[in-house]
């Protein structure tokens, strides 16, 4: 009885005590003004540490009832926190902005579909609808086209895996980070001054006349989707190169001895066998496309006829305050990815990715 | 078991003492005034260094914070109930956004009287909401310069123009000469375009006035107007001839707007002349920088109808209170006052609009001719663009400017910017 007693005492007063550490935590880090890289440990130790002792709190809740319920409850004490966080920082968000999407710029007034008919109509939404078809069909197909060439070739190479690191190596790189490397190889001066940006040194030096390419709509839209091939092409390559690898020798083997040239071997062979990889690393190059932002944000701004949906989007949230058309175009966005998003998810099921 | 319980015990004492830790700061000792504003590093050392003579001698302590987000943050701390005791708003609109949600507090009969002593009228109707005082304005800054390279200049013989027509003379002497009048660059990151804005404005100014100007900023007269089209046509006269302006229009378009004064100090000068704020002196190249007075040589962009003369253009920050308390309407009374402005006019880099300023402050004549004209100015006008609704003025009105020089035709330009004004 005295134990029992005890133990109910305690599976109040532990949780009790775990959630005011929590909230203390919290209270604490959102008012003090104390030196940043306290704050920053503190911050480290108390969400680690929080999160250990949140799961260690209900994990021992959990193990005090009945062996039968706690089997059953025990994958949530795992899976609760992650499913909670996924819906107040993606669910909720995104019915919000759905919800948002029907009001005006300071969301107090019920305009109906009237955001929706901006980012249908509107000129700067139209640019970036034409833009992103431009980003999809050749990042995508730029990346995936260099991705399989290069496999296909470092395969052959007694070098394969030095010709793999090269084109891999800016993988590692932001797209931030790539839009400024970017900028210098793009840069433009006058004639007459010393070219500081690469390509305009190397036109100038076969004679030609430095151009400002950034401004030459609508090519200026491919030097920036350039940079995206130049990012994913290694992405691209890895996967498709490990793909390559399960291609079985014989048949490629039987292949040859029928006949068949090496065009022939790699469109009726190779490219079959691995067209499920390709799908894949396809649709996750699509999604990069359609949310394409960080390169023309830093390249351009959107200016010069290269916006796309996403830039537009944040201009429209963030420098004019227009809450509904920021939130009616985000969510034209997510409709745009979902069906690729989706299939790309059956993909990676078919090919036991989840398993 | 006993682990445990020695572990929730651990807990609700260090639990305990961190509550108490709280408690023992959240009591002030001292009276504190929280500053909210939009300048940072070295700008906000200065402004700290500005108030410091206050806290000394009223004791009252003033806590500075700048943010290069200010804009949202501002919005986001008054909606949630966390609003500073003072604001520094860069912009007229934010403050008349606030003044009518009711958020902010009117200024009180004696800083009235410090508003109507120390300050031009303009500066009390660009605080002013409905006719009610908000803001006072401290740091200002003003953007119809021209500036030029000093010594090359005189060696050249050219004279300073006066009249429009003079610096169209001039300008044609400079090409006659083979020289290249003009270095422009718009290109700043997410506001590319605002260099554009501005000399539409300071050209508006003075092609149809204040008045017309102002129906401009509210949209009493549209975007495609025929005043408004005048003023671009001026401008592209000037920036759309390759002779005029150096590396043409790929070069306004590509060239940052702070590197874009480099031709003029080149030997001999690529550029000869460059419009922009007084701000721009802290972009000059060093060995320029140091020694700003010989080198540099500075004039207001001349008149182009003799009927509005030279109005000048320009912006600042404007403080608002939250919070009414003594120690707030006493530090408002003191920005109010050229002492809180001194320390910073000495150090260089900003300009104020008090009338009975001591210019001797300044540390270079530049400076000083600047403030002169700053604070003698017939006709003062805010930035419009920073007075126009975010999707104009920060938005088609800087992309209008961008496309217009990449080769969009005017009419169409200035037709999409008037679309895009919010009903």
């Amino acid at each position: 009885m005295n134990t029992k007693a005890k133990t109910i005492a305690l599976s109040i007063l532990f949780p009790l005590a775990t959630l005011a550490i929590l909230a203390t935590g919290f209270v604490f880090l959102r008012d003090t003004k104390g030196p940043q890289v306290l704050t920053a440990v503190i911050a480290i130790i108390w969400g680690v540490g929080g999160a250990a002792l949140l799961f260690y709190t209900v994990d021992w809740l959990v193990n005090r009832l009945r062996p039968e319920i706690a089997r059953k409850l025990q994958p949530f004490v795992f899976v609760g926190p992650a499913l909670l966080i996924l819906l107040w920082y993606l669910v909720l968000p995104t019915i919000r902005s759905l919800y948002l999407s029907f009001f005006d710029a300071s969301s107090k007034n019920f305009v109906g579909l009237a955001n929706y008919v901006f980012a249908f109509t509107d000129g700067k939404m139209l640019e970036s609808f034409r833009n992103n078809l431009m980003w999809i069909i050749l990042g995508t197909g730029g990346s995936v086209g260099f991705g399989l060439l290069i496999a296909l070739l470092a395969e052959r190479s007694r070098a394969e895996s030095v010709f793999k690191s090269i084109i891999f190596m800016p993988m590692a790189i932001s797209f931030v980070g790539a839009g400024i490397i970017w900028r210098f190889v793009y840069a433009y001066k006058p004639a007459g001054e010393d070219q500081i940006g690469v390509l305009n040194a190397l036109v100038t030096f076969f004679g030609g006349e430095p151009q400002a390419w950034f401004t030459i709509a609508p090519w200026n839209n491919i030097f920036l989707i350039i940079i995206l091939i130049w990012l994913q092409s290694g992405y691209a390559m890895v996967i498709i190169s490990s793909a390559l690898k399960g291609v079985p020798a014989e048949i490629i083997e039987a292949g040859r001895i029928d006949g068949a040239g090496e065009l022939r071997v790699i469109r009726s062979i190779i490219i079959p066998y691995i067209y499920s990889t390709l799908v894949t690393v396809s649709t996750t190059i699509v999604i990069i496309s359609l949310k394409i932002f960080d390169i023309v944000f830093t390249m351009t701004n959107g200016n010069y006829g290269t916006e796309v949906i996403a830039s537009v989007q944040y201009k429209q949230m963030f420098r004019f305050y227009h809450y509904g058309r920021g939130s009616a175009i985000a969510i034209v966005l997510v409709l745009a990815v979902t069906p690729v998003m989706w299939y790309n998810l059956r993909q990676f099921a078919k090919q036991e990715v989840f398993k | 078991m006993k682990k445990i319980v020695i572990f929730s015990l651990i807990a609700l004492l260090s639990i305990g003492s961190v509550f108490a830790a709280g408690t023992k700061e959240s009591v002030p000792a001292q009276k504190t005034v929280t500053v909210f504003g939009a300048f940072v590093d070295e700008e906000a050392r200065r402004f700290e260094e500005a108030i410091r003579p206050f806290e000394e001698r009223t004791g009252i302590k003033v806590v500075y914070e700048g943010s290069k987000d200010f804009e949202t943050l501002i919005n986001v701390r008054v909606e949630g109930g966390n609003a500073p005791d003072i604001a520094g708003l860069p912009q007229p609109g934010l403050m008349a956004n606030f003044a009518s949600q009711g958020k902010l507090v009117p200024l009180w009969p004696s800083a009235l009287a410090l508003l109507e002593k120390n300050y031009a009228p303009v500066w009390k109707d660009l605080g002013s909401y409905k006719g009610v005082a908000y803001g006072v304005f401290h740091r200002v800054n003003a953007k119809s310069f021209v500036w030029y390279p000093k010594k090359a200049w005189d060696a050249a013989g050219y004279q300073v123009p006066k009249t429009w027509d003079e610096l169209k003379a001039l300008m044609d002497r400079m090409v006659r000469n083979g020289h290249t009048p003009w270095a422009v660059g718009i290109e700043s990151g997410g506001a590319t375009g605002w260099v554009g804005t501005d000399w539409i404005e300071d050209i508006m100014l003075r092609t149809a006035g204040p008045d017309v100007y102002d129906k401009w900023v509210g949209n009493e007269i549209p975007f495609n107007a025929p005043e408004v089209k005048k003023a671009f046509e001026i401008l592209g006269d000037i920036w759309m001839n390759p002779k005029y302006v150096y590396g043409g229009r790929n070069t306004i378009l590509t060239e940052g707007f702070g590197d874009s004064q480099r031709p003029l100090f080149d030997n001999p000068p690529k550029a000869w002349m460059h419009r922009q704020a007084n701000f721009i002196t802290g972009f000059f190249p060093e060995h320029i920088q140091a020694n700003l007075e010989e080198e540099v040589g500075v004039f207001p962009l001349p008149a182009i109808d003799p009927k509005w003369g030279i109005p000048v253009l320009g912006g600042g920050d404007q403080f608002v209170v939250f919070n009414d308390r003594p120690e707030v309407r006493e530090f408002m009374e003191y920005l109010q006052t050229w002492e809180s402005a001194e320390s910073w006019a000495k150090a260089g880099g900003a300009l104020f609009p008090y009338l009975n300023q001591n210019l001797d402050a300044y540390p270079n004549a530049i400076e000083r001719s600047l403030a002169e004209a700053l604070v003698n100015a017939k006709v003062f006008r805010f930035d419009a663009s920073d007075l126009m609704p975010a999707s104009v003025g920060a938005g088609s009105f800087w992309e209008g400017i961008v496309d217009w020089v990449n080769g969009k035709s005017l009419d169409a330009t200035l037709a999409d910017i008037q679309k895009s004004w919010p009903k």
